[in-house]
């Protein structure tokens, strides 16, 4: 369907017959690879009167009744509550939404598959995931890189002991940029995503172990180096990221004090304050949440890899709006 | 002029990028699914033509350019300055050689071209891609060698020089690509 097309007939769908098949192939292979293996599909809810406070993502609302809901950014914190409830295995596939993200590879409305291993750490997971994303792209080859060891090769640095003045340096000296910022994480996420994906090879990229700053719901241990890292992970294929995995905090405490952090964040940099979601802080405290690893993977991108195109409106039947 | 937040920058939009003004070119929403999300943009400075890369963080936002795209026609030159008109109202405008640039080469009178003002005075002149012009200065005509073979340059009305083929004379009006200065074919009327 080309965009003339579309702007002639503004009702008709974005995707052909052939892509609504390969997406609804990939539900039925994603579906039948986790009951092969007894992982529970579980259905939560869209709305919730807690939102995320993830400083870097924005959530969408709507008033019920009189009262605000926000649209989940993702199933994380209900699915939480479930493990805490009753220790499974379990997966979610469906929409999450997240505000103002658009772009060739961002759509605000999109379909994301997360899932829990009980038991399990992240790099545990990692050999899951590879699976069923080989299963899917069974060309694609493997190459797994820890963060520090990338910042190593194409920056010479070490990501957990270089200075923000340092960053800002080399920032500068690579990018035309005026951004100026006093957050370490805004540095490492601009050369990461401006010096380093482009470089990643033709192949699906594991990276993992994290800089602190960086763990969101992870873990924090220490790398063979004795530097304290994030147990997480993140997953390319062909440089476009499609898997952002933990090994999950249990911590009732430290989870509400990252929560805290974030809600601080915000109020410095005045972005919209939320509340957190309580019930997750309580979850952790009352209930008995397993150890256990989690993983979020996008279906539109992994999609867009199977059909081999470049810009996630192909795979939507819709396009949420003309770009 | 009003400021433009990233989120409404689309290709084609006007913008002051220190101090010079700018079109965008391209728009890339950068964004790792944690942490800080940038636009990668590309830009045109309108002045010097040159392609900017520049990286802002989402939600930034910057001053909007009085630029605006007009049809003209190209009157005269008095040597100095090149007089444009807009068709409907009749009102004039003045370029001087920076606005006009390379452009010069291939203006011819009563043609229509692009003028880009920006806060009211001609920024940059764009011709039409395909212009006709005739002839005035070459090498005598080879008979009867109108295929293929070698070329050999001509002077054109404006000053242009072209490679043509080598059967054309002096007199002949002839087609010209002014995006990359190569000769395309014999206009109609000649």
């Amino acid at each position: 369907m080309t965009t003339t097309s579309l702007l002639k007939h503004p009702w008709k769908p974005s995707a052909s017959l052939t892509t609504l098949q390969a997406r609804a192939r990939l539900y039925q292979m994603i579906r039948l690879f986790f009951s092969q293996r007894n992982v529970l599909e579980v259905d939560v809810p869209i709305l919730s009167q807690a939102a995320t406070v993830d400083p870097f993502i924005d959530s969408l609302s709507t008033l019920m009744m009189g009262d605000t809901y926000y649209l989940q950014t993702s199933p994380e914190f209900f699915m939480k509550r479930l493990l805490a409830a009753y220790q499974q295995d379990m997966y979610y596939l469906g929409k999450a939404f997240r505000q103002g993200e658009q772009g060739q590879r961002h759509a605000p409305e999109f379909t994301m598959l997360e899932w829990y291993r009980v038991g399990w750490d992240d790099r545990q997971l990692i050999n899951e995931v590879k699976e069923l994303i080989q299963h899917c792209l069974p060309e694609v080859s493997y190459q797994a890189f820890s963060y520090k060891e990338l910042f190593q090769q194409q920056l010479s640095l070490d990501p957990h002991n270089v200075s923000v003045d340092e960053l800002k340096k080399l920032a500068h000296h690579r990018l035309d940029t005026v951004l100026d910022s006093n957050d370490k994480n805004t540095w490492l996420d601009l050369l990461f995503s401006h010096c380093i994906e482009p470089q990643l090879p033709d192949a699906l990229v594991c990276v993992f172990d994290f800089p602190e700053s960086q763990a969101a719901l992870a873990r924090i241990e220490h790398n063979l180096g004795q530097q304290k890292v994030a147990r997480r992970f993140e997953m390319y294929v062909n440089r476009m990221e499609l898997v952002n995995g933990y090994w999950e905090l249990r911590d009732a405490n430290e989870q509400e004090r990252r929560f805290k952090a974030d809600v601080t964040y915000r109020r410095r940099y005045e972005l919209p304050e939320l509340p957190y979601d309580q019930a997750l802080v309580s979850a952790l405290n009352e209930g008995y949440f397993p150890e256990c690893a989690g993983v979020a993977l996008g279906i539109d991108r992994l999609l867009m890899c199977c059909l081999q195109t470049q810009n996630i409106q192909d795979v939507l039947s819709f396009p949420c709006q003309p770009c | 002029m009003g400021n433009y937040s990233t989120n409404e920058f689309r290709s084609g939009l006007k913008v002051i990028l220190d101090g010079e003004p700018c079109s965008i070119l391209e728009n890339e929403f950068v964004k790792p699914g944690k942490g800080q999300a940038f636009n990668r943009v590309k830009l045109r400075n309108l002045n010097t033509g040159r392609v900017w890369e520049r990286t802002f963080k989402s939600g930034e936002s910057i001053e909007g350019a009085d630029v605006i795209d007009q049809d003209m026609e190209y009157l005269y030159t008095d040597g100095e300055f090149w007089h444009f008109m807009v068709p409907d109202s009749y009102e004039q405008f003045q370029a001087d050689e920076k606005a006009v640039g390379d452009a010069a080469k291939w203006l011819k009178e009563q043609d229509k071209v692009l003028v880009t003002l920006y806060n009211g005075s001609p920024l940059v002149i764009t011709p039409p891609n395909h212009v006709e012009l005739e002839i005035v200065e070459t090498d005598p005509g080879l008979k009867g060698d109108t295929a293929q073979g070698g070329t050999k340059p001509a002077i054109l009305s404006t000053g242009a020089v072209v490679k043509v083929p080598l059967f054309l004379s002096i007199g002949k009006s002839i087609r010209v690509d002014t995006r990359t200065g190569e000769y395309l074919s014999r206009a109609k009327d000649s």
